[in-house]
């Protein structure tokens, strides 16, 4: 039982750093967001604002998969243990 | 003399607006200070349940995030009538400069990205803008932000999905069920996913900024409590226990993730709603069917 429990709660740690390898493409597609902006700006100083927000939208959404993945981390982290703990109880309970 | 009872009258009539905006708010603290259980250390926890209402199916918990959002509206109205108190054409006070500034700057942004069409969108976009960025300010008082729960900007998204299915109706069930075999009818099932990936992009971006900032603070904080201890842990009696490291640091991660954050993610928010509903609504077509109804006529 107590191993059970300890290989579950392993392997949601486990999938909680795993999901947060996909931190690696929005960090990437920011990167380069900024970049093209910083060279839009070098090239046409006055379109400094309208370059900025466009910037900051684009990487407000280039974040996005990068989310997902916190999510999914958070819910391993905080929610799937006692879920599975529990239900790993309740079976064990039903089989005597 | 009538003009300086007027004044007085007008300045009681302030004050009060002003302690109504800040009651909601020490309200807030003092429910969070009452409830909040006895912990040892630092921990992340979700919302703080104060109360369930119990119904037949599923009894229905009232947590931090809703009540807070509530106080925050009640607090947001008080601010809007101060405010807009004692407008005048003639003698246009400091405020009245602010609040028409910002207005101007809404209407602009608003006709910027969404067109002439919805022009009269720039109410909603300016309450969800300031609920939104309110809502992501309230850590500063230490209390829980509702953004950071996905349940109330989970509703948010909801709300604007409606608005965006109903201006995409607005050429007929027809016009909107044909727009999902567009560009080429075996990509209707994709284009039915993308319809609902929509509000839930909306909702996760919003939150996870929210709640990912809140996140590394506290383990920021805990790290910093940890590695004082260990390094001022040998100074005797009450320097050793002091967490030195802990002033001051934690604050600049504050600036960005509870303030630049929060305020680029009720933008961004306010943004994405603009576009979805204007890049959602057939125009062109909209235009060309009230024509037929003339020519009809």
């Amino acid at each position: 039982m107590e191993l059970a429990i300890g290989i579950i709660l392993g392997c949601c740690a486990l999938g909680a750093g795993m999901a947060m390898i996909a931190g690696i493409g929005p960090g990437i597609g920011e990167g380069n967001a900024v970049a093209k902006a910083c060279e839009a700006i070098g090239r046409q100083p006055e379109s400094r604002s309208a370059v900025t927000t466009t910037m900051l939208m684009g990487c407000a959404v280039a974040e996005t998969t990068g989310l997902y993945a916190l999510v999914i981390a958070i819910l391993l982290i905080f929610l799937a243990p006692g879920r599975l703990v529990n239900i790993l109880v309740e079976t064990m309970n039903t089989l005597g | 003399m009538k003009s300086k009872k007027k004044d007085s009258k007008f300045r009681i009539a302030d004050a009060f607006l002003l302690i109504m905006m800040v009651l909601p708010i020490v309200f807030g603290m003092a429910l969070n200070i009452i409830f909040t259980p006895e912990s040892n250390g630092i921990e992340i926890a979700g919302p703080l349940v104060y109360f369930t209402i119990p119904l037949p199916i599923q009894s229905l918990p009232i947590t931090e995030a809703q009540i807070n959002s509530w106080l925050l509206i009640i607090s947001v109205f008080f601010l809007c009538l101060y405010l807009t108190h004692g407008l005048s054409a003639k003698h246009p006070t400091k405020r009245q400069h602010v609040v028409e500034w910002g207005l101007e700057q809404v209407d602009k942004l608003v006709s910027d990205n969404m067109g002439e069409f919805f022009k009269d969108f720039s109410p909603f976009v300016a309450a969800i803008m300031v609920l939104s960025a309110f809502s992501s300010l309230m850590t500063l008082f230490g209390l829980y932000p509702p953004t950071s729960d996905l349940n109330v900007v989970g509703g948010w998204a909801v709300l604007v999905f409606i608005l965006i299915t109903y201006y995409k109706f607005k050429c007929g069930p027809a016009h909107y069920l044909k727009s999902f075999t567009e560009p080429v009818a075996f990509l209707t099932p994709l284009n039915v996913i993308s319809e609902f990936a929509t509000p839930v992009s909306m909702a996760f971006r919003h939150y996870g900024n929210i709640l990912s900032g809140s996140v590394i603070s506290v383990l920021v904080a805990a790290a910093l409590q940890g590695l004082s201890a260990m390094i001022f842990g040998c100074l005797p009696g009450f320097l050793g226990q002091f967490p030195f490291l802990q002033i001051g640091i934690p604050a600049v991660l504050s600036v960005y993730f509870d303030i630049f954050s929060g305020l680029l993610q009720a933008f961004i928010f306010a943004m994405l709603t603009m576009l979805y509903i204007a890049s959602g609504f057939p125009e062109e077509d909209y235009r060309e069917k009230l024509k037929r109804k003339v020519t009809a006529k």
